[in-house]
């Protein structure tokens, strides 16, 4: 252990523990920008600054490691200083509309500023120096450069979380700026709009593109029908926006608030995360049959989960001889859009040009997803506007709901109903869980060997993880799978994702079923949720989703009561004709670079 | 405070037969090689000064088999050209340099990161870096050399932007610690030189370490090769005894009319008349990598600071904000201060 004084208080460490992480064990706050608890040291942005006693400068909290005897201090006038100046400088090259700016009030930028930068300032205004730009070229996101202080946090994470680098640091000195490959505008770029950046950008250089004011109009329309979908992991994250601790359940103050913002119909994605099972599950054994019985060359395997639109576009930009594996079902959010303009709107006798689909979804990638033209299978834009939980929280504050005071209300019909496999998507594994609770019950009739449904080998925050699940007693027309072992893979982050593709691609795997998530922690960890975001936030989102998952009646999603009825009246069976000229898509090669 | 005359030295130049040299080192265990550079009392010859025994000291005690030689000629402080005329003038010094800092920490692979400025040069050093190869091979030394470009950037002469530019990043810093000599190039420990510590290194494995430290002051022991220019009628390389004052090196190289002369190129020290008699130049003083530019009364000094900040808010990697912003502050305010706005 390693002893040292900070403020003239001891603490022991471990050897490699930086002197910020040893203030924080003592409680004692150091302010930091770049830093980011996901994320490797920076030390770039310089606020975080104390001074050592014997050292000739002063040191970068983020970055320095603990030695024996070290004597710090954190608030000497000098640090002070220091850090005032630091910020102010900061403030000089960034354009401080903060009145304006969609990050007001939840910037960390304006909160040290606030503590420390108030007032007059000896610097220069360098904002008008610099030839800043907006990008507003991709659907789910918008990059100002006059907002940006250059800590570098996205560049880390879509490199170190996302293997992607769609931005990373280019020129130097003054013109140093953070910029896509070759300056291009970011949707020509290879960037998954997984908004893992815009999650962890301390300022409002990177924030999503919202479609509020769009949504308002259409619930202001009387002539409009505006039905609402809402996935999974958002009602347990929504509340982390409303004044609630990270893993708080608030499905029945949700649904309440968006019937209040005045909703016609107020759904639930995870209706059609049930249908995804039944048409995901019936394609994985048709393929499985296929291959093993028929002995079809030709069918792909492993197959891949379709529903993470950022792993979607990873996949066709970096690994398009593989798109023949991803399963052809439409994310549950497109499944939903495409019924609700057609199915939803026959049954409730409305025109479908009149009927709005909005979703609110924990992601940024699901804008891009629903502007796709294979997204309009309805004959109209299939979901019209995707709203992320940060916009639905802004939406509630709009209209002055005192959301913490709501009532519980339920879901309305049709296209309402779920199960607890359907609410599970929302965190790493639950497909794969809700995938096996109802396929190895149909292939044995027999419910999924595991202690009350709960399929512990695919949960949890490994970035990989690897099951086999030995498939026994099956019922007469699955009898060729007897004896199987399914073996499945779970990856979340597409850096993760990457070592699983990379695996497959060298043919060291030997997959049956693969299902990726392009952020960390699965969709609960998606790039639209609440800010900020960390290990220990995922953990407790994760906590909650299992939770609702236990309280719910049904827990299989072929139990779900809409889902057999739909089938009966519509759709007529998984992968049937309509299923396929509805609910399934298909992907398109993009570029590398 | 020790104080010597201006003297002129003729030991980097000097000719010598590199074989015999380098048989000498060969034949010497590495705590040798090391205890003579820390009898010495050499300090980099870069700017920065740091002990070069004990930089090679703390890289051989590093575990790690694979370890670097890294010989930074990314010579790009303003106003230095003294490692481009080593270079041209006795690579092979250099070169044997590295083989002798090879043998003392444990490497046998030497890179050298040739200012991109100095791209004309590599076909003639490539032409002496085979004949070096073949000699040191016969003797017995398990080293190899190989030459990386820079690209322009200033910051890139910092050792750990250097590394990072070495192995195909934007260069930029690094957090330090871990320092060079536990995780330098490809994270391995690395000892990073300066081109004129590598050929004063073998100078003193020539001479031994006695010769060496009777030069010099007791901060600052030898000679060092300066980069003489400016308001100067002989401008150009001169190796000199270090320890002189500022006065001494403005009497011998002035134009007689100097008001100020910056020593230590851009990041360096500019020292008024007024101070040239009490001002040493030398670790106790003014440190300097080779650069010294006299400026006479015709010069505006207001012009020289100019030109330097506007150098220096080009050249910030930009990763750090007081240096990015910081610079960009100081050339607009001292605009505004002219413009009295």
């Amino acid at each position: 252990m390693i002893n040292l004084t900070i403020n003239n208080q001891s603490v022991s460490v471990e050897p490699g523990t930086t002197v910020l992480a040893a203030a924080r064990k003592l409680n004692i706050n150091i302010p930091t920008l770049c830093n980011h608890d996901d994320l490797c040291v920076a030390g770039n942005c310089r606020v975080c600054v104390v001074e050592q006693t014997g050292a000739r400068t002063l040191i970068a909290a983020c970055a320095m490691p603990c030695s024996d005897g070290m004597d710090i201090h954190t608030n000497t006038l000098k640090v002070r200083n220091a850090r005032k100046h630091v910020i102010e400088l900061l403030l000089s090259e960034h354009r401080s509309d903060c009145t304006k700016c969609y990050k007001n009030q939840n910037c960390e930028l304006q909160s040290l500023a606030n503590e420390f930068a108030f007032g007059d300032t000896i610097f220069l205004d360098l904002v008008e120096d610099h030839n800043y730009s907006i990008d507003r070229s991709s659907p789910s996101f918008m990059k100002d450069d006059s907002k940006c202080i250059r800590c570098q946090r996205c560049v880390r994470t879509c490199d170190q979380l996302q293997y992607i680098s769609a931005i990373a640091v280019a020129n130097k000195g003054a013109h140093q700026k953070i910029s896509s490959f070759h300056n291009k505008p970011m949707s020509h770029v290879v960037c998954t709009n997984c908004g893992q950046c815009v999650n962890r950008c301390p300022t409002g250089a990177l924030v999503e593109k919202t479609y509020i004011d769009q949504v308002w109009d259409a619930i202001y329309d009387p002539e409009k029908h505006v039905v609402v979908q809402t996935a999974p992991a958002v009602r347990i994250a929504l509340g982390e926006d409303l004044g609630y601790d990270p893993g708080e359940r608030v499905t029945g103050k949700m649904v309440n608030a968006l019937k209040q913002l005045g909703f016609d119909s107020v759904l639930d994605t995870d209706f059609t995360a049930d249908l995804t099972i039944m048409e995901e599950g019936t394609e994985l054994l048709v393929r499985l049959k296929k291959a093993l019985v028929d002995g079809d060359k030709k069918i792909s395997l492993p197959m891949f989960t379709s529903c993470s639109p950022g792993w979607i576009k990873f996949i066709e930009h970096k690994y398009p001889e593989f798109l023949p594996n991803l399963s052809t079902c439409k994310s549950p959010q497109q499944m939903f859009g495409a019924l609700a303009k057609t199915f939803y709107a026959q049954k409730r006798n409305l025109d479908p040009s009149k009927v709005v689909s909005v979703s609110i979804m924990p992601c940024t990638a699901k804008k891009f997803e629903a502007d796709r033209p294979e997204m309009r299978a309805s004959g109209y834009k299939d979901v019209d506007y995707v709203l992320t939980t940060r916009e639905l929280a802004v939406m509630i504050k709009q209209a002055g709901i005192d959301f913490k005071n709501l009532s519980d209300e339920n879901y309305d019909s049709i296209m309402g109903d779920s199960t607890g496999a359907g609410v599970i998507f929302g965190a790493t594994g639950g497909v794969m869980e809700a995938a096996l609770r109802t396929a190895y019950e149909i292939v044995t009739g027999r419910e999924v060997p595991f202690k009350n449904l709960n399929i512990t080998p695919v949960r949890g925050m490994d970035g990989v993880k690897e099951a086999t699940v030995k498939i026994e007693g099956c019922t007469e027309d699955w009898k060729f799978l007897e004896g199987a072992e399914l073996k499945v893979a779970i990856a979340h982050g597409l850096v993760n994702a990457n070592k699983i593709m990379d695996m497959v691609r060298k043919g060291e795997a030997n997959y049956h079923f693969v299902e990726i998530m392009a952020c960390p922690g699965g969709c609960l960890g998606g790039g639209g949720q609440p800010i900020p975001t960390n290990a220990e936030i995922r953990k407790n989102r994760m906590k909650a989703i299992y939770s609702e998952d236990e309280h719910m009646v049904l827990r299989k999603s072929h139990l779900n009561p809409e889902v057999i009825a739909i089938y009966k009246d519509f759709l007529g069976k998984p992968n049937s004709k309509v299923s396929h000229e509805l609910l399934h898509t298909h992907y398109v090669e993009r570029d590398h670079f | 405070m020790e104080q010597k005359a201006l003297t002129k030295v003729g030991l980097i130049f000097e000719k010598i037969d590199p074989k015999e040299v380098l048989q000498k080192a060969y034949n010497m265990t590495s705590n040798e090689i090391i205890q003579a550079m820390l009898d010495s009392g050499l300090k980099g010859r870069g700017g920065a000064g740091f002990p070069t025994g004990l930089k090679w000291k703390y890289t051989a005690a590093e575990k790690e088999p694979e370890k670097y030689i890294v010989c930074n000629a990314d010579e790009g402080e303003p106003g230095t050209f003294k490692d481009r005329e080593i270079l041209d003038r006795v690579s092979v010094k250099v070169h044997g340099g590295m083989a002798i800092a090879g043998k003392a920490i444990g490497a046998t692979k030497g890179i050298v990161y040739l200012r991109g400025e100095y791209r004309y040069m590599l076909p003639q050093i490539m032409i002496e870096l085979k004949e070096f190869h073949k000699m040191i091979h016969t003797i017995g030394f398990d080293f190899n050399i190989e030459y990386r470009m820079g690209s322009g950037a200033y910051i890139c002469g910092e050792e750990s932007a250097l590394f990072e530019s070495i192995e195909g990043k934007r260069g930029e810093p690094r957090n330090k610690p871990p320092y060079p000599t536990v995780s330098g190039v490809f994270g391995k420990p690395t000892s990073i030189n300066n081109v004129e510590t590598l050929v004063t290194a073998m100078m003193i494995i020539n001479h031994g370490a006695q010769k060496f430290s009777q030069y010099g002051t007791k901060d600052s022991r030898g000679s060092k090769v300066f980069s003489v220019s400016g308001d100067t009628p002989t401008p150009g390389i001169f190796e000199l005894e270090l320890g002189m004052t500022v006065q001494q090196f403005v009497n011998e190289f002035g134009d007689g009319d100097t008001k100020a002369v910056q020593v230590g190129g851009a990041s360096g020290f500019c020292v008024p008349r007024k101070k040239f008699a009490e001002t040493i130049i030398g670790f106790e003083g003014v440190p300097t990598g080779g650069s010294m530019k006299l400026f006479n009364s015709s010069r505006s000094m207001y012009n020289v600071l100019h030109n330097y900040l506007d150098f220096f808010a080009e050249e910030s990697c930009g990763q750090c904000t007081p240096c990015r912003v910081g610079c960009q502050q100081l050339l607009k305010g001292i605009e505004r201060l002219k413009s009295m706005k």
